[in-house]
């Protein structure tokens, strides 16, 4: 008899063979991480059920590693496993695809032995998909039924969890219908698995399917056969293969009971890095909650309200929040709830309790506020809409009118700002990879089987919280499995993930270092703040003492209604809400449908939402053209100016026929150069396409690294497109270890990945194997060696190029290119000084030149125009400026320029920065800190915006309105 | 920003933290240091606390070895172990398009932010940065600083060798030791430097590691590569050399001197590339030929011991890239990182950790960017590339490497063995010649 155990992430699974290697037992359980003790059990079990002691035993999967070494007990790698037990069971199989918990695999057998998985990100797995049903509030099973009933795809992130949620969410809260969503996810873990994995290798042949997710989600099966073309078998037991492969691999027989003993024995053996407890003693606990029980609102009913109501909603990611005061400022009114992905009912509801229990309800204001801000103001007709940012200022500042400092962390996002003389002066808000918030201590608060109250509880009196780091997620469920397997209690979990959440919202987003980096007046809210662990970790890791309000979680919606008071207060005494009434409400229909937005390269997916009274909404545009406004003014776009000046160069035919460059990374700058040069050569240059979605997953397959940035991946694109040219038949895009010399730093490097990604393409991409790959190293920047070096390349590859032909062309290359940066410059001195006739915030987005790619920019520039700002670019002011002292190494000829547009901009009392960046940008890392830096000492708020694959402007725009907010726009 | 600067005068005051990457080298260059009068202590410090430092005071988007390095630096300052009046710190720089070469200045800021703006940092490099420096590089530094480079890499190669297949646990490791102290000796004397000295010392090292008994049994053959703080620092890599002696591997990991020449040969191709002195391209070219001499000396020493094998020459290392990556990708580690695993490929050695910091950006490239290429070439091979930052899990890395281990051995099991596992040990009889030897070896 042959025992094989996988004990995975989330589940174990046994199988049992005899000796003819039949399955005769089979068992699949969730472990709820209680790994040692579930298996020890289930080793004992098997021997009641086996009436046998004595069987050969294998172990395998990530969870049984640590233990299965310990114990001595044959372990074999879970991708191997499944390989043994294929070429047993299924001979023929060519591709097995695996997905799993936290892992997804693709093994090819055939045609050269390959086994690939995932690194260490546990995007688009089994763990992930879990995740985004939680968010749709649908079971697994519902979530899969709903899929099979799609209509249309968005597009959601497919590499990391923590993205594809921030895509999800804005969905939900704009009333996307949930069976297109959930269509949408399963494409996107597909797409992952697919493009993360097989890196170019094509999965043909017979393909099967392993694990659960695809053995439970018919609709998850059918998406990886329609991205594969062909139709794959799901064998009899693909849940087990990995178990079988252990049972047949082993070779060592045992006694069951003492293998269960072990195993026992080894539950107290480990150990994990720990910090102190949070609290020492019951007295410390009392002391600390009687401070903080100090912290209140006056408050009364809604029956003996007096006057006109302002109300207040907050439409937050996870919660809907209503706040309503009186005239003499009481809270006379609060709801608090989850958010169910469509905010639209829940305020309804809510309204409708309100005007039932006070049927005849003034209100002077209604403001909303928070991700459903435009949906709610639009449906129920409210009077005001207010950034989250400020509605929270305004509620903190209520509270503590000193205050230094305001942390929120609500169920999706984080946001911290630094107050200044009354005003927001910097705005820290989480980034797409990091959301260690509210929603993330739920998650594991649900794995572990206990509700968010009691799993906060739990961590108070932890005697060792565990020491989890400060990063994402997805490394965190692993940093939990792996102190669960090192003996940590749920109560040392539960506390060591209040202390990371503390930590990420101070190291990563806020990155500060000491209390006095704050302020002195700290005051914390949203509704994580709730979690009395969570409190105490943020005192005890920076030393001070804060306010936490009694209505933390209310913070939004109170300041909503605060501000919207302000503003009534403003328009007289007898101001009344627009507000729907009773009646209004009673009658109140809403309908969604959507739409693909065709007024630009952009293709937005647009919701239509309709409300009774012929109210509209549109959701998910990047611009004001489907909404039909009609912008009165022209709008001052460097981007578009300098898309248009690119634009102008088209091919001119030549003698010497067609040269493709791919239109990516540095040759968004100098395609003014090489164009020029090699038209001169009488060569026709031909570019690749604007870059769309569909352009990026077409070179998707041939990434060799899933976390190089989004700029270099398009290249893959770009360069798929040139190469599905037959009349191309030449490719040229060179390595350059250098930029151009500026004299503005220190040196003038380009980045490795732009300086290199050519090596990639030549290594990666097959689709330019019948092509003349032009992938040399090229200086330009020293314009008399040029000619000579590169004639000798050239003579590679075409004959009859003379020296002197190249100086002509070289000459006439490097002034085409200087006018290009004149030309960019003149533009911007224009936009300058009509942006300031015109009285308009300046807003210098300096970033890369192939930040301009619709794609990589995601119509960032549209945006930032439609709130009414000029957009000048970078390298329109760098040169007003020099070059900068700095405090690291200026080696980079972009970055260089970044210092010195900072540098200019801080002596602008009109202007300001926002510093694009991409995302796994490591050189960035050196860059923002510095930018920041000379931003400050110009008394200037530094805004960051992330950009990846990722398609929401959700977050985007709360920064950008929270800047121009902040300087009085 | 003004930072304080490493005066001359600090030499006589001031104890000099180094942080730890490759054990060995770092032993002999610690002893260079103490003798040309720099109090200098190479850092032991680890534990979470060191990456809790780091990921306080350094931009947490920053690469791992940034964090680890400063992270430990910190920990070292706040430790309470140093008179932080006379404490200065030394850090590498290696003037690339690399991020790394920042390093120094973000573990300045990061100082600053910690409340250590006062403590001295001094710059290690040779590319001429930070020339107003107190610490002064003399020739005779420089010189010890080169041997001990290659008596460094004689040392881990063929301990890695031997240790797997040895008789008693340890006497490998004991030689080490033992050759740290001679070696560190031989320099204090002015000796050990010349090329003649350093081919006899290379003789001698050879001669005591073929001394070690040994059972020659196959096992798996790894070899170990990627950016150079991860590759060696077991802080890095969470004991990757150890992780791996425990699978029962035989590790390979190139040595620091490719490292170094690759440097070199850089000046030289970047000016055959884009133009540039000649003098200096031909300086650069007489370099590579003077450790050329040396190299070959080192490589006959190993050859003549059947017992050991002996590593592939920098210019064969560096033919290995010849068609697979442009010489000119000089960021990080660059072509020779391409080249290194070719080479492993080439000497039967299939299996490669290929080991980076998590985003590192030149390996974007010539990592993870040519496996593909380098597995049309070489269909047997069998790498891995992980990932290493704060927050990657053990339990995950060593799954994948397990991964890579399965494959291995289960090829190990069908293939013919390795000649030289096959094959019986051959037994010394005569004593080792070793002068003062305490160790086990010698004791036969």
């Amino acid at each position: 008899m042959k025992i094989g155990l996988d004990i995975g992430s989330t589940t174990i699974k046994c199988v049992v063979l005899d000796n003819n290697d039949c399955i005769v037992y089979q068992s699949y359980e969730r472990h709820y991480s209680h790994i040692v003790e579930k298996s020890a059990a289930l080793v004992r079990k098997l021997h009641e059920t086996l009436g046998d002691s004595h069987a050969v035993l294998g172990i395998s999967g990530s969870a049984g590693m640590g233990f299965a070494n310990a114990c001595e007990l044959p372990f074999v790698q879970e991708v191997f496993a499944t390989r043994v037990a294929a070429s047993r069971f299924s001979p023929d199989t060519d591709v097995i695809i695996e997905l799993g918990g936290e892992d997804a695999k693709i093994l090819f057998l055939t045609g050269g032995m390959d086994v690939r998985m995932n690194g260490s990100c546990a995007g688009g797995t089994g763990a992930f998909i879990d995740q985004m049903a939680t968010l749709l509030k649908l079971s697994a099973d519902e979530m899969n039924e709903a899929a099979l009933h799609s209509e249309k795809r968005y597009t959601i992130a497919s590499r990391c969890g923590v993205f594809a949620k921030t895509d999800v969410q804005p969905l939900l809260n704009q009333g996307a219908k949930k069976e297109d969503i959930a269509a949408s996810i399963y494409a996107a873990v597909v797409n992952q698995t697919i493009a993360g994995l097989a890196q170019g290798r094509p999965i043909e042949g017979n393909v099967m399917y392993l694990g659960g997710p695809i053995t439970f989600l018919s609709a998850l099966k059918n998406s990886f056969d329609e991205a594969l073309g062909l139709t794959g078998t799901l064998p009899q037991n693909s849940l087990y293969y990995v178990a079988l492969g252990a049972a047949l691999y082993s070779d060592k027989a045992f006694d069951l009971d003492d293998v269960a003993e072990k195993l026992e024995h080894y539950s107290a053996a480990a150990d994990f890095v720990c910090n102190p407890p949070l609290f020492a003693n019951d007295a410390e606990y009392e002391n600390f909650r009687a401070r903080h029980a100090k912290a209140t609102v006056p408050t009364g009913t809604l029956a003996d309200a007096r006057g006109a109501l302002d109300i207040g909603i907050d439409a937050g990611s996870t919660t809907v929040k209503l706040a309503a005061l009186d005239e003499a400022g009481r809270l006379v009114y609060q709801s608090y709830q989850p958010n169910s992905g469509n905010p639209v009912p829940l305020v309804k509801a809510v309204l409708e309790d309100l005007y039932r229990q006070r049927p005849d309800l003034v209100v002077r204001s209604a403001t909303a506020t928070g991700y459903g801000e435009e949906i709610i103001k639009n449906a129920f007709s409210l009077d005001y809409g207010v950034v989250e940012t400020v509605a929270h200022f305004t509620a903190a500042k209520h509270f503590l009118p000193e205050v230094d400092f305001v942390i929120d962390i609500g169920g999706q996002d984080m946001k911290c700002f630094k107050v200044d003389h009354g005003a927001i002066s910097d705005i820290y808000l989480n980034e797409a990879c990091s959301s260690g918030c509210g929603s993330f201590l739920q998650t594991f608060a649900e794995a572990l089987g206990v509700s968010v109250p009691e799993f906060a509880k739990l961590g108070l009196f932890a005697k060792r919280p565990v020491d989890l780091g400060s990063r994402c997620t997805v490394f965190m469920n692993s940093s939990v499995k792996q102190a669960q397997k090192d003996g940590a209690s749920i109560e040392d979990i539960s506390a060591g993930l209040s202390l990371s959440v503390v930590k990420n919202a101070l190291y990563k987003v806020i990155r500060t270092t000491s209390p006095e980096d704050l302020g002195r007046n700290i005051v914390v809210q949203g509704g994580t703040f709730y979690n009395e662990a969570v409190l105490r970790a943020f005192e005890q890791e920076m030393g001070v003492e804060v306010i936490r309000p009694a209505i933390a979680g209310l913070m939004g919606a109170y300041g909503a209604a605060l501000y919207g008071g302000a503003r009534a207060a403003q328009q007289g005494k007898s101001t009344r809400s627009s507000l729907l009434s009773a009646a209004d409400l009673a009658a109140f229909t809403h309908q969604a449908k959507s739409f693909t937005c065709n007024g630009c390269g952009n293709h937005c997916q647009l919701t239509l939402n309709e409300f009774t009274g012929g109210r509209r909404f549109i959701s998910g545009n990047r611009c004001e053209k489907p909404l039909k406004t009609g912008v009165s003014q022209e709008p001052l776009n460097m981007f578009a100016y300098k898309r248009s000046l690119l634009a102008a160069y088209q091919p001119v035919s030549g003698p010497r026929g067609k040269i493709g460059l791919p239109m990516g990374l540095n040759m968004y700058e100098l395609l003014p150069f090489w164009h020029t040069f090699f038209t001169r050569l009488g060569f026709e240059v031909v570019t690749s396409p604007a870059s769309n979605r569909a352009l990026y997953l077409s070179g998707q397959g041939t990434i060799p690294s899933d976390t190089v940035c989004f700029p270099a991946k398009l290249m893959h694109g770009h360069i798929a497109a040139l190469a599905a040219r037959d009349d191309v038949p030449v490719i040229f895009y060179p390595c350059m270890s250098y930029n151009i010399d500026e004299d503005l730093g220190d040196n003038h490097y380009n980045c490795p990945v732009v300086a290199y990604y050519p090596e990639v393409i030549a290594a990666n991409c097959r689709c330019i194997a019948s092509k003349t790959f032009i992938g040399d190293y090229i200086g330009i920047h020293y314009p008399k060696v040029f000619p000579h070096k590169m004639t000798n390349v050239l003579t590679k590859y075409f004959t009859g190029i003379s020296l002197a032909e190249v100086k002509t062309a070289a000459k006439a290359a490097y002034a085409e290119y200087d006018a290009y940066l004149a030309r960019i410059r003149a533009k911007g001195t224009e936009m300058i000084d009509e942006a300031r006739r015109r009285n308009m915030p300046i807003l210098v987005v300096a970033g890369r030149p192939y930040h301009l790619d619709e794609e990589t920019g995601h119509g960032i520039d549209q945006l930032i125009c439609s709130h009414g700002a000029a957009l000048i670019s970078e390298d329109a002011v760098y040169d007003r400026a020099g070059k900068v002292e700095v405090n690291v190494l200026n080696q980079w000829t972009y970055h260089s320029r970044l210092y010195a547009a900072a540098s200019y901009v801080a002596t602008q009392p009109d202007m300001n920065l926002v510093q694009l960046v991409s995302f796994g940008c490591g050189v960035d890392a050196v860059t923002t800190d510095e930018v920041k830096e000379i931003l400050h000492r110009g008394g200037k708020i530094y805004t960051q915006l992330k950009i990846d694959e990722i398609t929401n402007l959700g977050a985007v725009n709360i920064r950008l309105r929270s800047l121009l907010a902040a300087i009085g726009r | 920003m003004e930072y304080p600067k490493f005066t001359k005068e600090m030499k006589a005051t001031h104890t000099i933290l180094i942080p730890q990457m490759a054990p060995i080298h770092f032993g002999l260059l610690k002893n260079v240091f103490l003798q040309a009068g720099y109090r200098v202590q190479v850092l032991a410090n680890q534990g979470p606390s060191v990456v809790a430092t780091g990921l306080k005071y350094v931009h947490n988007d920053t690469c791992y070895p940034a964090l680890l390095v400063i992270g430990q630096m910190i920990d070292a300052l706040a430790s309470g172990n140093y008179d932080l009046e006379h404490t200065a710190l030394m850090i590498t720089q290696t003037g690339g398009g690399c991020r790394a070469s920042n390093y120094i200045h973000l573990l300045r800021k990061a100082l600053v932010k910690a409340g250590y703006g006062n403590i001295p940092v001094v710059s290690l490099n040779f590319s001429g940065l930070e020339k107003d420096s107190g610490f002064a590089m003399t020739l005779p530094m420089l010189r010890k600083m080169v041997a001990a480079v290659f008596y460094g890499d004689e040392l881990m190669l063929l301990a890695n060798q031997i240790r797997p297949y040895e008789n008693r646990p340890g006497d490998a490791d004991h030689l080490v030791q033992y050759w740290t102290t001679i070696l560190s000796e031989d320099f204090a004397a002015g000796h050990g430097i010349a090329r003649r000295e350093m081919a006899a010392n290379f003789d001698r090292i050879a001669h005591s590691f073929a001394h070690i008994r040994t059972t020659r049994v196959p096992k798996v053959k790894v070899g170990v590569v990627g950016e150079i703080y991860v590759k060696y620092s077991p802080l890095g890599n969470n004991r990757l050399e150890q992780f791996l002696a425990g699978e029962d591997c035989e590790v390979t990991v190139p040595g620091l001197l490719g490292f170094l020449l690759y440097c070199v040969a850089n000046t030289s191709e970047t000016i055959r590339l884009y133009g540039g002195s000649n003098v200096l391209r031909f300086g650069a070219e007489k370099l590579l030929d003077w450790f050329a001499v040396r190299e070959h000396d080192m490589i006959n020493a190993i050859g003549n011991y059947p017992e050991l094998r002996a590593p592939a020459a920098f210019s064969e290392t560096m033919e290995c890239a010849d068609g697979m990556i442009g010489y000119g990708n000089k960021m990080g580690e660059g072509w020779l990182l391409t080249a290194e695993m070719v080479e492993l490929q080439q000497h039967g050695v299939d299996n490669i950790v290929c080991a980076q910091p998590f985003g590192c950006l030149p390996n974007h490239i010539c990592g993870k960017g040519m496996m593909n290429k380098i597995r049309a070439a070489y269909p047997d091979a069998n790498i891995v590339a992980i990932d290493y930052d704060p927050s990657a899990t053990r339990v995950n890395q060593e799954n994948r490497i397990k991964l890579m281990l399965s494959m291995a051995k289960e090829k190990l099991r069908n293939q013919p063995a390795d000649p030289w596992q096959s094959k019986p040990a051959s037994e010394y009889s005569d004593p080792l010649p070793l002068r003062g030897f305490a160790g086990t070896v010698a004791a036969k």
